[in-house]
């Protein structure tokens, strides 16, 4: 039997319902999780922590929902090699669990940004887009007031050298460090990005990139 | 006494980070000709502790700070002891 895609919900997500769409249209299952729920590490195909303001940003962006007991399987289930994808608030989660390098903080903008942008695959992920080649473009919407990446110019210089890298802003939008969108974890089965591609799915959409990042989940048993 | 100890915790962001709040509060405070040279905002925290103990308040405080209130990558964080008792 395969296994569905677990999508993760805080209280104050609101992307994980187009999220769960966007895993279907990809041909998967997806189901439900609960920031309460602890699951087996090997129990599902692929986990995704959807955009949103968990717990109102209440601290930091994401520091809350890092620590609630769902976190504990994710991080279980990431050790294990099951990949994990977090979307712009799920980034954020994500950096705060320490399971990805770097934190967000707010754009330099001082503002709420929402608007297409032009990224460019520097990594292509292995399972997330595992098709995608080193150089392509995506277009994908942005829609955030805390996505500007920051790490320690050391903490950059190795994110290049051991190939972390996975997307990059063309044209920077928010002020991240080396126009970083999103990065991979130290073994490459956490990955996260600022930009919604489960907000482009279809042509009317403005976009139908992001079904790329679904799709080759299929090919994970 | 009540055995209660009060342990506040001033998180501040680092330097090398944009303190959007502050610039914000900066400009308003430009506008309504309150000069200051600089302004940056973070956040206090009070917690309390039931134990006489200043010694241990100050040490939980210190996990919670660290593990918690503030990310070591962007803030810095500094305990401070309030009046003990109620």
């Amino acid at each position: 039997m395969s296994r569905s895609v677990g999508v993760i919900r805080f209280p104050g997500t609101n992307c994980d319902r187009d999220v769960f769409e966007a895993v279907q249209m990809a041909g998967l299952k997806a189901e439900w999780l609960w920031h309460l729920d602890r699951f087996e590490a090997k129990k599902y195909r692929a986990l995704v922590l959807p955009g949103g303001f968990s717990f109102g940003d209440y601290l930091r962006a994401g520091a809350l929902a890092a620590r609630s007991p769902v976190m504990d399987s994710v991080r279980e289930a990431a050790k294990s090699g099951t990949p994990v994808l977090g979307i712009c608030n799920g980034f954020q989660i994500l950096c705060e669990s320490h399971l990805l390098p770097g934190a967000l903080v707010k754009n330099e903008s001082l503002r709420f940004q929402d608007e297409w942008v032009d990224l460019t695959v520097v990594n292509a992920h292995k399972a997330f887009g595992s098709n995608l080649k080193s150089g392509a473009s995506l277009k994908l919407p942005i829609a955030h007031g805390e996505g500007r990446f920051y790490a320690s110019e050391a903490e950059l210089k190795r994110l290049w050298d051991s190939g972390q890298v996975w997307l990059t802003y063309k044209h920077n939008p928010n002020g991240s460090l080396q126009n970083i969108a999103g990065v991979m974890s130290d073994d490459k089965n956490v990955v996260a990005l600022m930009p919604h591609p489960e907000r482009a799915m279809k042509a009317w959409m403005g976009s139908e990139d992001g079904q790329i990042i679904f799709k080759t989940l299929e090919s994970i048993l | 006494m009540s055995g209660i100890i009060r342990v506040g915790v001033k998180v501040m962001p680092r330097e090398v980070i944009l303190d959007t709040q502050g610039r914000a509060v900066e400009h308003l405070l430009k506008q309504k000709q309150m000069h200051v040279s600089h302004c940056r905002v973070g956040r206090f925290v009070e917690l309390e502790f039931a134990t006489e103990s200043e010694k241990a308040a100050l040490e939980q405080a210190k996990v919670i700070a660290e593990t918690v209130l503030h990310n070591p990558l962007i803030e810095t964080f500094e305990l401070i002891p309030m009046t003990n008792g109620r």
